[in-house]
């Protein structure tokens, strides 16, 4: 019999119960929850008179609707401020852990998560957020649910699922200087499409991925639903252990020593078979640049905007034409020449506290162009803001010009007073440039921390390795 | 959870690929901490000339008149014609509860995205899934017949075409049972209370780290 794939080992360690035509029964170790999309689920369990299956298995934090400036005042919009107190107002209701935003650890969900401790090696991981996979580069198995599943854990600890494929996605040798995780994952999902994961787990391997850091590893997993797959995986290692060592809710003493040894077979078998296998070279991958409306319209920094007439697919070629128009670009134009509007580095991409030093190298003893408009930093996590003012990494962003905000979602997808005007084009940090994510008309080009700085100082697209 | 059998009804025809939820219901919207009244406000960025906020009155904004969904033929559709990748993005059920207020009760398409896909089931929305061809013929057939009406029929997994044409389509046998039915997914999961109490307690020993909990 073949091996078990890491996929395999985690979903086969859950199955609570399994029906004649493969639907699992499959239980969840840690359910993260946010203000957007747990209110209808809560307010599912107040109508049924249900309680939380296992309280303590939750925690909830606000991230998407906070303001990123002045928090004293409270938040001003009246709609996000109800959805905020809502959460609030549940998780007291219902006796679950909130980290509310005056607390220090308040953050991006997917960012806390892992810096607590509370995702942990082997776990399954649930939230009502498409970029749970994140989780799975602590090889957990983690994915997003809709608001019904999310009642449907706390109602039970349990989901029903049917297994996804196995498929697995090589990145050997060596990345180059100046070239990230964010510039990997973009160059992945260049070449498998938006929907090239659709129906699988995948797993990211190879020497190029057992360098990155945890960190790096992150990233990798966090935008693995932009290739079209729910979760992402990475085998655990020392790197992983001891990324999770000391953690606030990390296992200790007797129980960290058997975690430890359990944490051991959280690998792929080397028989194990993949359905699908995919393999890059890591050499290959320079900075990328998103040019389009989707993440898989993507190229190095020397390419140009491609030509849609060149499309042989009319599909395809309508739906890059479309893009083109949205983003207001001419075929041919090379992406150097591309002048920006705005910077936001943040997210639960890269809003952690590498990506914000990455950024800080670029920007040291520089300045943002003048025709930037506006170039922000947002922590991902209360706990990356400390740790980077610590570093004095806030004094050389602002030195530089840039805002220095408190952390959250933000610009991601400008759900609070962070956004894009019509028209305005940003390099941004975040995962996804569909049409009017980071507000109303605006154009998004997905970059790595570096690259965004490196725009920000240049005022248009420019090779991060040039200002090394 | 609605019950969804068959039906005979107005087509509407979408033609995009990729479409993802950001498009199907924007941001501001999933303020809201309902599950109802997202219907005038599905594909706002699309729908409306001037820019959408919440608590607006929808009925005084500028209609973008070349938008499919505000053309008068397909006003009253409940079947929505879709390309390939539908539902893309962020996981928001706020997209499904937005179709369905808006009175779509049936989607056809070439593929959807994972968690759209399985969080219309939850729902009581259907997404039929048909080959590229077929879809094609029905996008030409829609856009050539005004009035074009498809019969999804749940039970016999077919999609029949105003010509007698029929189609037939696959779907989880478990997923077409409870969409029959109308199901509770929770109530059903309760009935395996002792299962979960039972797996419970051997990870407790094997995996006790797992069950710290968070406190609050
Ligand atoms: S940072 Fe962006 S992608 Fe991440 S959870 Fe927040 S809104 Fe979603």
């Amino acid at each position: 019999m073949a091996g078990k794939t890491l996929h395999d080992k985690l979903w086969d360690d859950h199955v609570v119960h399994q029906d004649d035509d493969g639907t699992c029964l499959l239980y969840i170790d840690c359910h993260l929850v946010h203000e957007v999309t747990s209110p209808q689920a809560f307010e599912g369990l107040r109508l049924a008179g249900r309680t939380p299956w296992r309280a303590d298995a939750n925690l909830a934090v606000p991230d998407h609707n906070i303001p990123t400036t002045n928090r004293e005042a409270g938040i001003t919009d009246p709609v996000s401020k109800l959805q905020v107190e809502t959460l609030g107002r549940n998780t007291g209701d219902f006796g679950i852990l909130q980290f509310d935003v005056d607390d220090p650890r308040q953050g991006i969900v997917h960012v806390i998560g892992p810096e607590q401790g509370a995702t942990l090696p082997g776990m399954t991981v649930v939230c009502g957020d498409s970029h749970t996979s994140t989780h799975g580069a602590l090889a957990a198995l983690a994915f997003g649910i809709g608001t019904s599943e999310v009642e449907h854990v706390l109602a039970t600890q349990c989901l029903l699922q049917k297994k996804s494929r196995n498929m697995r996605v090589w990145v050997n040798g060596e990345l180059t200087a100046g070239v990230t995780a964010k510039d990997v994952i973009l160059a992945i999902i260049g070449t498998i499409g938006t929907a090239g994961g659709t129906g699988y787990a995948i797993e990211y391997a190879g020497s190029a991925i057992s360098d990155l850091s945890v960190e790096g590893r992150m990233t990798i997993c966090n935008m693995t639903i932009e290739a079209g797959a729910r979760a992402g995986l990475i085998a655990c290692d020392d790197k992983t252990v001891d990324f999770v060592a000391g953690r606030p809710y990390a296992p200790k003493g007797e129980n960290w020593e058997r975690a430890r040894l359990a944490w051991q077979t959280l690998h792929s078998d080397h028989d194990a078979v993949f359905d699908r296998e995919v393999s890059l070279r890591a050499e290959d991958i320079d900075p990328q640049v998103t040019w389009g409306t989707s993440p898989e319209m993507v190229v190095p920094i020397s390419g140009n905007v491609p030509d849609p007439s060149q499309q042989t697919d009319p599909d395809r070629r309508e739906w890059h034409g479309r893009a083109l128009a949205y983003m207001g670009l001419e075929p041919g134009t090379p992406m150097r020449d591309v002048a920006i509007d705005k910077v936001f580095i943040g997210s639960c991409t890269n809003g952690r506290i590498e990506d914000l030093r990455d950024a800080a190298r670029v920007v040291q003893g520089r300045r943002v162009a003048s025709n930037v408009v506006l170039a922000m930093v947002v922590p991902g996590s209360g706990l990356v803001k400390q740790q980077a003012e610590r570093e004095g990494l806030h004094r050389i962003f602002q030195e530089a010009g840039f805002e220095w905000r408190e952390p959250g979602c933000s610009m991601c997808l400008a759900m609070n007073a962070d956004r894009l005007q019509p028209g305005e084009r940003c390099a941004s940090t975040s995962n996804r440039n569909f049409e009017g994510r980071q507000g109303r008309g605006g154009r998004t080009h997905l970059v790595s921390p570096g690259m965004a700085a490196a725009a920000a100082v240049a005022g248009h697209f420019i090779d991060v390795r040039d200002l090394h | 959870m609605e019950k969804f059998t068959r039906m005979t009804e107005l087509v509407v025809p979408l033609d995009r690929s990729n479409v993802d939820t950001d498009a199907i219901i924007p941001k501001q919207y999933l303020k809201s901490i309902k599950r109802t009244g997202f219907g005038p406000n599905l594909f706002d960025d699309w729908r409306y000339l001037d820019p959408g906020e919440p608590g607006q009155d929808h009925s005084k904004r500028r209609l973008n008149p070349d938008f499919i969904l505000n053309q008068e033929r397909y006003r009253h559709a409940k079947i929505l014609l879709a390309r390939q990748n539908f539902g893309c993005g962020s996981s928001r059920e706020h997209a499904p509860w937005a179709l369905l207020d808006f009175g779509i009760q049936a989607m056809i398409a070439p593929s959807f995205a994972d968690i759209f896909y399985n969080n219309c089931f939850k729902n009581g929305l259907l997404p039929v899934i048909l080959s590229a061809d077929k879809v094609n013929q029905l996008f030409f057939e829609c856009g050539a017949t005004t009035g074009y009406r498809l019969t999804v029929d749940l039970e016999a997994q077919t999609v029949t075409t105003p010509e007698g044409q029929m189609f037939p389509f696959e779907i989880d046998p478990a997923r077409k049972h409870r969409l029959l039915n109308g199901l509770d997914d929770i109530a059903m999961t309760l009935d395996h209370t002792d299962a979960i109490c039972a797996y419970e307690a051997r990870q407790r020993q094997q995996a006790p780290w797992l069950f710290s909990g968070f406190g609050s």
